[in-house]
C-alpha cells in the first residue's frame, strides 16, 4: 500500500498522466495521505507544434465533458476553442446534419498543445497544459526532462533522467503514449509488458481564420464516408482559427491525405477559395488499435494508450477512465500486481471487450463506403429522422454515438440490430427502387 | 477571448432552466454566467440563492425521481451544460468515486441549511 511520504513517478503529462496525478492526489487527500508525485514530461505544451504537440484530433466527447464536470473539472472557453452541437455526415450521395436534441454544445474541440506550427497569437490555452496545471495545483511536481533508462532496484522502479539523475520510487505510472520511444525499455524489464499494436493516422491543420470557419464549418464536426481507396474514416474538426483534418485508413500516407482533401465533398464544406496545399502542419502519429494484455506489474501500471484505449474514438476519455481506475487502485487497494489485476484490469478488459464490438461496427461503416445503395439508405433514414419532431432518432443516435464516441460500441451495435431500424432501412431501400426514388448528389445535398 | 468555445446551452436573462414542480431527470453544470434558485412561497418567487460558474444544480434528480424542489432561472445570459441522468448512473456504476463530488455538494447544502436554521 502507499503510505505517507510514498513516492510516485508518472511518465508523461498528456491527459492520462495528468488525470492520474490529479485523481491520485485528490483521493489521497480525502484519506489524509501525503504522497510525493513527480511527473516526467520533457515537452513544453506552451510551444507550437511539433515541440509542444501531442498529435491528436482534439475532441472532448460529451461523456468525458460530463464526467469531468461531475468531478469538478469544468472546461471553459479559455481552452475549448469551439463548442460542437452537431455532426454533418457527408457522402457522395448527399449530406445530412445530426444535431443534439436540445441544441446544446455538448462536445469540445481543443488543441492538445498551444497550436500548429505557424501559430502567431495564442488565443486559447493548450488542453494538455491545462490538465497539467490542475495536477500541479493538487501538489504534483513537474520534472521537465526526458527519462532514458528504467530499471528495478530491490523491486522498486528506478528512473535515470537525461541529466544523469537516478531516482527510485514506490510506484511508476507509465502514461507515455504509443508515440514515445520510452515504451520500448519496458519490454526488456521482465515485467511481462509488450507494446500495443498500433496503426498510423494522418492529422493536418489548416489555418482558415475564425470568421471563415464560422461561415463554413460552423459548430459542426464534419465526418465523411467516401469511397476513396484505403480511406476508412475522415473528419474535419473546426477549432478557433484552425480546422483539423483527421484520417484513419490502411497504410495511410500523404497521397491519401491529398486525395481526401481534393474530394468535392471537402470542397463543399471548406470556405470558398480554400487551397488544400496551404496547410499549417501535418503529422502521422500512431494510435493504439489493440491494447496490451498485462498493463501492470508489481509497482508498475500502464495507463492511456500505453496500456488499453478505445478503438479510434475518444482516446482522451479512455485515458481518463484508465487513469482514474489506476489512481483508485493505488490509493485504496494497493500497488501490487495482484491489486492491479483485481481492481485495474477489469476496466481495461471492459474497454478491450467493447473494442471487439467496435471492430464489427466499423466493418458496417466500411460496407457503407463500398456500397452506394447502403449510403442512400443511411442518408434517407437519417434525413427523415432529423426532419421529424416526433420520430425516434434511431439511426441518428447510432451515427452520433459512433462518430462522437459517446456510447459504448456494444450499446451502439445492439441498437444497430433493432428491428424497427432494420424496418426503416428496408423501407428506404424499397423507396429507392421505385421510379423517381433516386436523386443526384447535387440535389441531394441539404 | 473567443465566445465560440462556450459549452452547453445559452439561456437568456430570465429563461427557466428548471421549473419547480416538474419531474426532472437531468442535473446541470453552470458553464458561465449566473442563475437564480427560487421557490414559490406565499404567491411569489422567493430567492434562495444565486449559483455561479462550475456549480452543479439539480443534483437531487440523480437520487430521486421526484418533482423539482425549486425553480432555476438565468440571471443574465448563462451557459448551462446538461448531464444525462442515465449515462451518469451508468458511469457511477463503473466508477463510484464520480459520486464523491455530488455527495460533497449535497453535504455542503445540508450544512448550510442547518447553519441557516
Amino acid at each position: 500500500m502507499l503510505a505517507d511520504g510514498s513516492r510516485v513517478a508518472v511518465l508523461g503529462s498528456g491527459p492520462a498522466g495528468s488525470f492520474f496525478s490529479y485523481f491520485l492526489l485528490e483521493m489521497a487527500g480525502r484519506l489524509g495521505l501525503t504522497l510525493e508525485v513527480d511527473i516526467y514530461e520533457p515537452r513544453k505544451f506552451s510551444l507550437p507544434a511539433p515541440a509542444g504537440c501531442n498529435m491528436c484530433g482534439g475532441i472532448i466527447s460529451e461523456t468525458l465533458l460530463q464526467n469531468l464536470a461531475a468531478d469538478g473539472i469544468t472546461l471553459h472557453g479559455d481552452v475549448v476553442q469551439r463548442g460542437i452541437d452537431s455532426y454533418m455526415l457527408h457522402m457522395d450521395v448527399g449530406s445530412v446534419r445530426i444535431g443534439t436534441p436540445s441544441g446544446e454544445m455538448r462536445i469540445g474541440a481543443v488543441h492538445r498543445g498551444i497550436g500548429p506550427r505557424d501559430l502567431t497569437e495564442a488565443k486559447w490555452g493548450s488542453f494538455d497544459e491545462h490538465l497539467q496545471g490542475l495536477a500541479l495545483e493538487k501538489g504534483a511536481r513537474l520534472v521537465q526532462t526526458r527519462v532514458d533508462e528504467v530499471s528495478r532496484q530491490d523491486g522498486r522502479p528506478s528512473l535515470k533522467a537525461r541529466d544523469g539523475t537516478v531516482s527510485t520510487y514506490d510506484l511508476l505510472v507509465v502514461a507515455a503514449g504509443v508515440n514515445s520511444s520510452v515504451l520500448k525499455v519496458f519490454e526488456g524489464l521482465g515485467i511481462g509488458y509488450q507494446r500495443p499494436k498500433v496503426t498510423k493516422t494522418l492529422i493536418r491543420e489548416y489555418r482558415l481564420g475564425e470568421e471563415a470557419i464560422n461561415a463554413s464549418l460552423g459548430t459542426s464536426m464534419h465526418v465523411f464516408l467516401l469511397s476513396i481507396p484505403r480511406l476508412e474514416f475522415a473528419a474535419l474538426i473546426p477549432k478557433g482559427d484552425y480546422v483539423t483534418m483527421a484520417l484513419l485508413g490502411d497504410e495511410i500516407d500523404n497521397a491519401l491525405g491529398d486525395a481526401f482533401a481534393a474530394s468535392p465533398e471537402v470542397a463543399r464544406v471548406m470556405p470558398p477559395g480554400w487551397d488544400s496545399s496551404q496547410r499549417s502542419c501535418q503529422c502521422l502519429p500512431h494510435i493504439n488499435v489493440r491494447g496490451v494484455d498485462k498493463p501492470f506489474a508489481d509497482r508498475f501500471v500502464f495507463i492511456g494508450d500505453s496500456g488499453v484505449t478505445r478503438l479510434y474514438k475518444d482516446g482522451i476519455g479512455a485515458a481518463y477512465r484508465t487513469a482514474k481506475a489506476a489512481a483508485r487502485t493505488a490509493v485504496l487497494e494497493g500497488i501490487s500486481e495482484e491489486a492491479f489485476r483485481k481492481h485495474y484490469l477489469p476496466i481495461c478488459r471492459s474497454i478491450a471487450n467493447d473494442n471487439r464490438m467496435g471492430h464489427v461496427a466499423f466493418q458496417l461503416t466500411r460496407a457503407a463506403q463500398r456500397a452506394r445503395p447502403l449510403r442512400r439508405m443511411i442518408l434517407a433514414v437519417t434525413r427523415a429522422e432529423q426532419a421529424s419532431a416526433t420520430r425516434r432518432l434511431r439511426l441518428s443516435s447510432i451515427l452520433w454515438d459512433l462518430f462522437s464516441g459517446s456510447a459504448t460500441y456494444t450499446d451502439i451495435f445492439a441498437r444497430m440490430l433493432n428491428p424497427a431500424l432494420i424496418g426503416r432501412m428496408t423501407m428506404a431501400a424499397l423507396a429507392a427502387l421505385l421510379p423517381g426514388g433516386r436523386k443526384g448528389p447535387a440535389e441531394a445535398t441539404e | 477571448m473567443s465566445p465560440r468555445g462556450d459549452l452547453g446551452r445559452l439561456y437568456k436573462d430570465g429563461e427557466i432552466v428548471i421549473r419547480e414542480g416538474e419531474v426532472g431527470d437531468s442535473l446541470f453544470v453552470i458553464q458561465s454566467g449566473e442563475v437564480e434558485i427560487l421557490t414559490w412561497q406565499g404567491g411569489e418567487d422567493v430567492l434562495l440563492r444565486v449559483a455561479g460558474p462550475d456549480e452543479l444544480i439539480g443534483e437531487m434528480a440523480l437520487f430521486e425521481h421526484q418533482v423539482r424542489s425549486a425553480t432555476v432561472r438565468a440571471r443574465g445570459p448563462a451557459h448551462v451544460l446538461t448531464l444525462d441522468r442515465r449515462n451518469f448512473l451508468r458511469r457511477i456504476n463503473e466508477d463510484p468515486s464520480l459520486a464523491f463530488r455530488i455527495l460533497e455538494v449535497m453535504s455542503h447544502r445540508v450544512r448550510d441549511t442547518a447553519c441557516a436554521s
